[in-house]
C-alpha cells in the first residue's frame, strides 16, 4: 500500500546523510518492515516468499555448478558427475540445484492456484499477475535449458523434440530451428548457446520479480476474504509486514525447506528420469521421452491436437491465455470463498490440471482403464489416454474462455464483508454495495 | 482455514502419489524387479564393505572383460564408505590396497623423454582401464552389441541395484513360442517389447525383452576371499551392490548429512512456531 506514510526515521547521522541521496534503507523499511499487510493471510500465502527462497536458491547453486560445468558436448556429462564425485560437496550443490527446480515448480503451482482461487490477478492487481505470468513462462524456458545441460539420454531428445516444434510454424519454421541450434541439427553450439541462455534466464527472472514485488505494494496484498481493506479499517485490519508475516513466512519456509532436504537427502532421483543418465546418444532415441513432471500438463496439450502447428499453439495458448485473465472473469467478488458456483468450476480445474499431468507422462494409445472395450472416434479409441487428454484439454480452455466470463455474470454470490475485521453479515439481505456482482456488467 | 489448508495438502499429496505410482507402472514391459534386500536401501542404510569388496572382484574378473568403468578410479576405491577404505588410511593414496590393486593394471601412458606410447603400472590417481580402446572395437568384439559404460548404472536404470540383481539372475529358458534371434538372449527384466516375436496368445505377450549379453555368471565362477559361497545369486547381489556404490559413491555421506539437517530443521521450524504464536497472540484473525 504505497500511499502509507512513510514511517521510517535515520537514526544515525550516517543514516540522516545517506537517506537525504539514496533513501534505500527508506525503501526497505516501508518495504519489509512496516509494509502494512491484512492479517487474515493464511498459508497459501507463504509461497511467495517460498518462491523467493527457491529463485535465490537456484541463482547461488547454479553459479558454484557454472565454475565447475564443462558446456561441451564430450566433456557435460562427465563434468556433471565430477562435480558428484570429486568437487567438495559438488553432490549437495548439484542436487539441490535439480531438485530445486522441482521445488520451485510445486511452489509456483500452488501459488497460481492461490491466486486464481482468492481472485488476486482482478483489478487492480491486473499487472502484477500479468508479471507473474511473465516470470512463469521464464522459468519453463529456464528449467527447459538447464535440463538440457547434463547432456544425458533425455537432455539431448527433450531438446530435439522441442527445437523441432518451432519447426512447424510455417515458412519461417525451419529457418527459425536453423539459427536456434546454431547448425542442422542439436549438437555442441546448441549446448554452449543453451548454457549461455540458462545463465541468463534466472537473472531476469530475478529483475521481473523484482516489478512483481513493486507492482504488489502499489494495491497491497489481496487476502482470502477478497475485498480492498476501506481506509478507515486500514488500523484494524493490517498488521506490519515484520514482524508478524516474517514470522510466519518464516515458519512455512522452514516446514518447505524439510520437504527439500528429504528429497535431496534421502531420494535425489526421484523426481528425474533414469535416462538422463545415459549419456546423449543422437543415434538412440529413448523408448518414451518425457518432460520433467513439471511440463506435462503442457506436454500432454501439445499431443492432444493432431495436427503439429495446432498443437504449438494449443500448448502457447494454454499460457497466453492466464496473461488476458484479469479480463475474461467478469464476477466483481475476488474470493471464491464468496462464490458457489464458481468454486466448484474450480476444483473440477485443479483436478483437470493435476489429470493433464497424468496423461503427459502416459503413451496416447495405452487404455485408461484396461481392458474395457471401446469404439474408434475419429482418429483413436475412445478409451485411450489420447481422448481423456483431449477431454481435459477442452475443459482446461473452456474454464478460461466460457466458464470464467459466463459464471461471473449469472452466479449469486455470497454476502461478503465490508472489512476483514468485522464479521461476516448476519442478514442475507444485507448485501453493502460494491460487493454484489450479480448480473453486474464488468467496469 | 488451518485445517483446509492440511486437508488440502493432504490431498494433493495423495494424487500426487497415485499419479507417481500410475506412472510407475506405465514403465515398460519388463518384469517388476525382485527386492535384493540391500544394506544401503532406506534413508539410513548403508553399504557392506565386504559385500562391496566381492563385487569389485566380480566386476573384475567377470564384467571388466567387457564394460568399461570410466567414472572411477582406483583412489575411489579407497575413499570414505569405499570397498577399501580403511581408518588409518584416510587418503586414499596411501592405501596399501588401492596401491597394489592399481598396480596390478598396466594403464596406456606417453614416454614424456620420448614421446612414445608406452604402458606403466597403475597408480591410484589412474581410471580404471577400459577393455576396449573404443566404441567400433568393442562392437566389433561383441557381435555388433556395445557393453555400456557401467560406472552409473543403478541410477540409469528403474530400480537400481535391485534392476542389476535381477537382471543377472534373471535369465531362463524362452517360454514357448517365443522366436529368439540368434545373439540375443531372453530376460523377463530386460526392457522391450516382445510382441513381434511371440507367437501365441496376443494378450499374453511375455514380459521382458531380449539382450545381447550371455549370461554373465556361473556358480563358482569367482572365488570370494572371504569364504563367502559363489553362486549366481551371490555373485548378483555383490557386484549390484558394487555398481550401485560406484553410481554414487557420496550415498552414505549423503544420507548422514541429511538425518542431521533434517533433525536441525525440525528444530527451527518449531522454535519458530513457538515465536509466531507469541508474536500472532494478540491479533485476531
Amino acid at each position: 500500500m504505497s500511499d502509507h506514510e512513510s514511517t521510517y526515521v535515520p537514526k544515525s547521522g550516517f543514516e540522516r546523510w545517506l537517506d537525504q541521496r539514496l533513501p534505500i534503507i527508506r525503501l526497505m523499511n516501508d518495504a519489509m518492515v512496516d509494509y502494512p499487510t491484512p492479517k487474515n493471510l493464511n498459508y497459501w500465502w507463504t509461497f511467495g516468499g517460498i518462491l523467493t527462497v527457491c529463485l535465490m536458491i537456484q541463482i547461488v547453486t547454479g553459479i558454484v555448478l557454472a565454475m565447475h560445468y564443462v558446456p561441451h558436448v564430450d566433456h557435460a556429462f562427465a563434468s556433471v558427475e565430477r562435480i558428484m564425485r570429486d568437487v567438495n560437496g559438488g553432490w549437495l550443490i548439484r542436487y539441490v540445484h535439480s531438485n530445486g527446480a522441482s521445488m520451485f515448480f510445486i511452489a509456483v503451482y500452488i501459488h497460481m492456484f492461490r491466486g486464481l482461487y482468492y481472485g488476486s490477478y482482478k483489478a487492480p492487481r491486473e499487472i502484477i499477475w500479468i508479471l507473474g505470468c511473465i516470470i512463469f513462462f521464464l522459468m519453463i524456458a529456464t528449467a527447459f535449458l538447464g535440463y538440457v545441460l547434463p547432456w544425458g539420454q533425455m537432455s539431448f531428445h527433450g531438446a530435439v523434440v522441442i527445437t523441432n516444434l518451432l519447426g512447424s510454424i510455417p515458412l519461417i519454421g525451419e529457418s527459425i530451428t536453423t539459427w536456434l541450434w546454431g547448425g542442422f541439427a542439436v549438437d555442441n553450439p546448441t549446448l554452449n548457446r543453451f548454457f549461455s541462455l540458462h545463465y541468463l534466464l534466472p537473472f531476469v527472472i530475478a529483475g521481473v520479480v523484482g516489478l512483481h514485488i513493486w507492482a504488489l505494494h502499489v494495491p497491497g496484498n489481496n487476502n482470502p476474504v477478497g475485498i480492498l481493506i476501506p481506509q478507515d479499517q486500514r488500523r484494524r485490519d493490517t498488521v506490519p509486514f515484520h514482524p508478524y508475516y516474517t514470522v510466519k513466512d518464516g515458519f512455512a519456509i522452514i516446514v518447505f525447506l524439510l520437504m527439500f532436504a528429504a528429497f535431496v537427502f534421502f531420494n535425489p532421483n526421484a523426481l528425474g528420469h533414469a535416462d538422463n543418465y545415459i549419456p546423449a546418444n543422437p543415434l538412440v532415441t529413448p523408448a518414451h521421452i518425457v518432460p520433467e513432471w513439471y511440463l506435462l500438463p503442457f506436454y500432454a496439450i501439445l499431443r492432444a491436437i493432431p495436427d503439429k502447428f495446432g498443437g504449438v499453439i494449443a500448448m502457447f495458448a494454454s499460457i497466453g491465455v492466464l496473461f488476458v485473465l484479469p479480463w475474461l472473469d467478469t464476477s466483481r467478488v475476488r474470493s471464491m470463498r464468496y462464490r458457489p458456483a464458481m468454486r466448484w468450476y474450480f476444483i473440477i480445474f485443479v483436478i483437470v490440471a493435476l489429470g493433464l499431468g497424468w496423461c503427459g507422462a502416459q503413451l496416447p494409445d495405452a487404455q485408461v482403464i484396461p481392458g474395457v472395450p471401446s469404439f474408434v472416434l475419429l482418429d483413436g479409441e475412445l478409451n485411450s489416454y489420447l481422448w481423456l487428454t483431449r477431454i481435459l484439454t477442452a475443459y482446461y480452455f473452456i474454464f478460461f474462455l466460457v466458464i470464467m466470463p459466463f459464471v461471473g455474470l449469472r452466479e449469486t454470490p455470497l454476502p461478503v464483508p465490508e472489512s476483514i475485521s468485522s464479521p461476516v453479515l448476519s442478514a442475507p439481505g444485507a448485501v453493502p454495495a460494491g460487493s454484489h456482482a450479480e448480473a453486474e456488467k464488468k467496469g | 482455514m488451518k485445517l483446509s489448508f492440511v486437508k488440502t495438502l493432504a490431498f494433493a499429496a495423495a494424487a500426487s502419489l497415485a499419479l507417481a505410482s500410475g506412472a510407475a507402472q506405465a514403465a515398460g514391459g519388463a518384469k517388476h524387479p525382485k527386492d535384493g534386500g540391500f544394506s544401503f536401501e532406506g534413508p539410513f542404510g548403508t553399504f557392506d564393505q565386504g559385500q562391496l569388496q566381492r563385487g569389485f572382484k566380480v566386476y573384475r574378473e567377470v564384467c571388466a572383460a567387457c564394460h568399461s568403468m570410466n567414472l572411477v578410479s582406483f583412489r575411489n576405491l579407497g575413499e570414505k564408505n569405499g570397498p577399501f577404505w580403511s581408518e588409518e588410511h584416510s587418503n586414499p593414496n596411501d592405501n596399501p590396497y588401492v596401491k597394489a590393486i592399481a598396480a596390478e593394471f598396466e594403464v596406456a601412458d606417453v614416454d614424456s623423454e620420448t614421446g612414445d606410447a608406452i604402458t606403466r603400472k597403475g597408480t591410484p590417481a589412474d581410471r580404471l582401464p577400459s577393455p576396449y580402446p573404443n566404441e567400433a572395437a568393442a562392437r566389433a568384439g561383441n557381435g555388433g552389441a556395445y557393453p555400456p559404460d557401467l560406472s552409473v548404472m543403478a541410477k540409469a536404470r528403474h530400480g537400481g541395484a535391485d534392476y542389476i540383481y535381477s537382471l543377472l539372475t534373471g535369465y531362463r529358458q524362452p517360454p514357448a513360442g517365443l522366436k529368439v534371434q540368434p545373439g540375443v538372449y531372453y530376460n523377463p527384466y530386460m526392457a522391450g517389447d516382445l510382441a513381434a516375436y511371440w507367437t501365441g496368445d496376443h494378450d499374453h505377450v511375455p514380459a521382458g525383452g531380449f539382450i545381447a549379453m550371455p549370461p554373465p555368471l556361473a556358480d563358482g565362477q569367482v572365488t570370494f576371499d572371504d569364504g563367502t559361497r559363489s553362486t549366481v545369486e551371490q555373485q548378483s547381489k555383490d557386484v549390484a551392490a558394487f555398481i550401485a556404490w560406484a553410481s554414487d559413491p557420496k550415498a552414505t555421506v549423503r544420507k548422514q548429512t541429511g538425518v542431521s539437517v533434517m533433525l536441525y530443521l525440525a528444530l527451527f521450524a518449531g522454535i519458530t512456531y513457538v515465536s509466531y504464536r507469541r508474536i500472532w497472540r494478540n491479533v485476531a484473525h
